[in-house]
């Protein structure tokens, strides 16, 4: 077990990889009553195309399968596994996004037998052809549910714009079209190709004991057998630059218009420190842009062309990267060219080091308060893992950022070409 | 479990939480006032226009500036009901100095702009400034109107609407459309003095401070101009009868029907059967091992989501869950059969069992996090009785089957609302 120290942060991490090739860490947290275990794998609704485990043809899957995998997983032959964490006193969940699943718990007592459980039921499919009908009407009521929600749809009608063939594009749930052709044995296929240990992640944070907690995972997984781990092979898609539609305009019964802006990253296949600065890099420049504290919210703001809904973010896995822009607005065109001609003009405004070492010191405040939450720590950590990049080297790579890092990703991704435009505004009724 | 700390000064209370195990520290300032219409929607304006400025950082962008140098200090505002109670929540959470590399006295200087922030916001001519007030006054209008937008709060809202018909519960915490053109920075800066005299207030500090430091910085940074208690109304409202169950069924162009059932439990915060009330609502929907999700969800495959959750001051419990508009007399049959169940006992010990280890968990972990924790701990600001942590664990272990099916008895129906598709769309 391999011991890694963040002094400034006061923190302590322990590493092991399993002989099956999991990958274990534990974050100690005293003081805290609960512990809050992830098992991720490395596996999201963007994989649809693959060489399923064994065979050597790649084959295309519905869309939505991952996501229906994931509930499914928590059904076996004698019942739910809800129930049994909840019987063991532990909160259970799971959920489902471009490129990881996860499974997780959290709880206050029996810490070690909710994450022999939470383990056991991952690494135990059980999958009928009754469970899988069923499950196609919860799944089907969770899609309506979104088909309702107006910001997920301008969220997820944004990305769909701007993608050409990464399925990216398409919603992590499928459609009741495309799940209505999910069977068991697809379902086996996923699982046997992406739940190998090898491809996954388990991170268990909270006032545990390190040794005590890694030698019952070493017992757990010494138990079981599993294929020899070959490298998993994903269809990987050509994807330019432009993006597919410069717009879209989805009519709703809603009052308030809604309008998002994307912009398409480029060069976003580094990995270790590499993607961190990038990314970060990214989110520093939309923080010096469009942070409450810029002249441009300030403007916007006392146009009211923005309200306390705007908010900015950039997102950035291995073979797509995309940042999104807006909110509600009382006029979705104006602000949409607004937000345009603020990214377009940057290199108008020069960024002086004062004004980066003022969002530099906003990032790293906002990241030490995220490390308050277990939840973040887990989930975080498991994503730049899977990016060969270490969550707790974010101050420091925060700290190392030059204007010239800034300038940089502004130039790859500022181009007309890369935005697309997605709002809601109201439907005329009838 | 809990080290909270109470002492009054200058006629509001100041609570301490002492512990090491959070990277930031947190103050967290509430303002109770009763919901009433004339003041609902000055209340719900004012905590944005006091986020909006202060003497020394005269307009948002430069109070937002100086967060930002105090390494991203987060400042936010909401309104909340409990009970019949209008409460306005000013949070401002900052780095402690000990994880960086620089050494600022970043407590000290929160304290402070908290401080400025409620006692000292940015004014002309004596009042609040003109062009915050407006701009703050189209954002409300907006805020108001984005619950539309938003289907299963709006369903949420109709039905409480519906089922408080002239109680003061039914006033919405963003106030009334209707009155935001009324308010004017005079009148909205009188309303802050009378609130400033009036509220009962309570000042939260979590972090790595002890109380006598916390007590020195509050006494050199707040002084509340000279408080006056606002005369006790009696907040108990007459208890309802309801003669017969109301539907109400609203058309709308969704694609899936939301499906909001509201039943009085006659049961609040004050009650010696309030734990018993919990575990009812566990047994009942509060969970993922509950008879809503097993019968609605995984049994009959109707719904995504079909859970139930207590309004603890004011006494009610709030069935939701969205459902095709077809299967709306089934959806509803089935949450009834559950109800009738419950309150024939119709659950075995297992349930119980279960239930109170979930219960207990949930409400260890809620205390983990500085704002669940100040929640937990504000109830007991709300309501005459006070409920220790230790008392809540130990109380929901001891309560009976018994008492269980006695609180399921009491529970009445009173509210089904539908908002639906419209037919003739699709």
């Amino acid at each position: 077990m391999e011991k890694i120290v963040y002094e400034q942060l006061q923190e302590q991490l322990f590493y092991e990889k399993m002989p099956n090739g999991l990958d274990v860490y534990i974050l100690p947290k005293k003081g805290f009553n609960k512990t809050y275990a992830t098992f991720t794998t490395k596996y999201g609704s963007v994989d649809n195309q693959f060489v399923p485990l064994g065979k050597t043809e790649m084959k295309r899957v519905p869309d939505g399968i991952a996501h229906f995998l994931e509930h499914k997983l928590f059904e076996k032959e004698d019942g739910d596994v809800f129930q049994q964490f909840s019987k063991q006193g532990a909160s259970a969940n799971a959920f489902t996004s471009f490129t990881r699943t996860a499974y997780l718990f959290s709880s206050t007592a029996n810490v070690e037998k909710n994450l022999e459980t939470l383990i056991d039921f991952v690494q135990t499919p059980y999958f009928s052809d009754k469970t899988v009908e069923k499950e196609k009407g919860i799944i089907g009521q969770e899609i309506r549910m979104y088909d309702d929600n107006p910001d997920w749809r301008v969220y997820f009608g944004l990305i769909e714009s701007m993608y050409q063939n990464h399925p990216v594009k398409i919603d992590i749930a499928g459609t009741i079209e495309s799940i209505s052709n999910i069977t068991k044995e697809l379902l086996y296929e996923c699982y046997e190709t992406f739940y190998h240990p090898s491809n996954m992640l388990l991170f268990i944070v909270g006032p545990v004991d390190q040794e005590k907690i890694m030698q019952q995972i070493r017992d757990n997984q010494a138990k079981k057998t599993f294929p020899k781990a070959v490298e998993i092979q994903r269809f990987v898609y050509d994807e330019p630059a432009e993006v597919a539609k410069e717009k879209q305009v989805i009519p709703m019964h809603v009052q308030t218009s809604k309008c998002l802006v994307g912009l398409k990253g480029t060069n976003v296949t580094a990995k270790g420190k590499d993607k961190l600065k990038h990314e970060l890099s990214m989110n520093v420049l939309l923080d010096y842009l469009f942070g409450k504290s810029s002249p441009h919210y300030e403007r916007l703001y006392s146009l009211g062309l923005i309200d306390e809904t705007f908010a900015y973010e950039y997102t950035e896995e291995q073979q797509f990267g995309f940042a999104i822009v807006g909110g509600d607005t009382s006029d979705p065109d104006r602000l949409a060219e607004e937000l345009k001609q603020t990214m377009l003009t940057f290199f108008d405004s020069s960024l002086t080091t004062e004004e980066l070492e003022r969002v530099k010191k906003k990032k790293i405040g906002a990241f030490l308060r995220s490390l308050n939450s277990p939840e973040y720590i887990a989930n975080q950590f498991t994503r730049y893992a899977f990016h060969e990049a270490s969550l707790f080297e974010a101050v420091s790579v925060l700290q190392s950022l030059t204007t010239d890092d800034i300038v940089q990703v502004a130039k790859e991704c500022f181009r007309e070409s890369q935005f697309s435009i997605c709002q809601v505004v109201p439907k005329e009724r009838n | 479990m809990i080290n909270e700390k109470v002492r009054a000064v200058q006629g509001f209370r100041v609570h301490t939480i002492e512990t090491d195990k959070y990277k930031t520290n947190t103050l967290v300032l509430k303002m109770k006032a009763p919901l009433s219409k004339e003041t609902v929607t000055f209340r719900a304006l004012l905590p944005y226009v006091l986020q909006s400025g202060t003497t020394t950082y005269p307009s948002a962008k430069q109070l937002r500036t100086y967060l930002d140098e105090l390494y991203g200090a987060t400042l936010n505002v909401d309104l909340t009901k409990k009970g019949e109670h209008h409460i306005i929540t000013i949070r401002l959470d900052v780095a402690n100095e000990k994880f960086l590399k620089e050494q600022t006295p970043l407590l000290n200087k929160a304290v402070q702009l908290l401080s400025e922030i409620v006692l000292q916001p940015a004014l002309e001519k004596g009042r609040f400034v003109e062009k915050i007030v407006e701009q703050e006054k189209r954002s409300l209008k907006q805020r108001i109107q984005s619950v539309y937008d938003d289907k299963m709060r709006y369903a949420n809202l109709r039905l409480v609407e519906e089922m408080c018909k002239g109680e003061p519960y039914a006033l919405h915490t963003d106030g009334q459309l209707e009155d935001v053109d009324h308010i004017t920075p005079e009148n909205l800066f009188d309303y802050y003095q009378k609130a400033l005299q009036e509220d009962e207030i309570d000042l939260y500090i979590i972090g790595s401070i002890p109380e006598e430091r916390v007590l020195e910085l509050v006494q050199s940074h707040f002084s509340f101009p000279a408080r006056t208690t606002r005369p006790v109304i009696n907040q108990l409202t007459e208890k309802k009868t309801i003669t017969n169950v109301n539907e109400v069924k609203e058309e709308q162009d969704v694609k899936q029907g939301k499906l909001n059932i509201g039943y009085r439990t006659n049961v609040t915060y004050e009650d010696d059967d309030y734990y018993a009330l919990q575990v009812f609502n566990g047994i009942f929907g509060g969970f993922s091992h509950s008879k809503l999700f097993i019968n609605v969800r995984e049994k009959a495959s109707l719904a995504y989501y079909a859970a139930s959750r207590l309004e603890s001051h004011k006494g009610l419990m709030m069935v939701m869950a969205g459902v095709e508009p077809v299967n709306y007399e089934k959806a509803v049959q089935i949450i009834r059969d559950q109800m009738e169940g419950m309150k024939k006992g119709d659950f075995t010990d297992d349930e119980m069992t279960q239930t109170k280890a979930v219960i207990r968990n949930q409400l260890l972990e809620t205390i983990d996090t500085p704002r669940g924790l100040v929640e937990v701990l504000y109830h007991n600001v709300v309501s005459k009785r006070k409920r220790p942590i230790e008392e809540w664990l130990s109380e929901t272990d001891r309560v009976s089957r018994e008492e269980v099916v006695r609180v399921a008895n009491n529970i009445e129906l009173d509210t089904i609302y539908f908002l639906t598709g419209m037919e003739g769309t699709k």
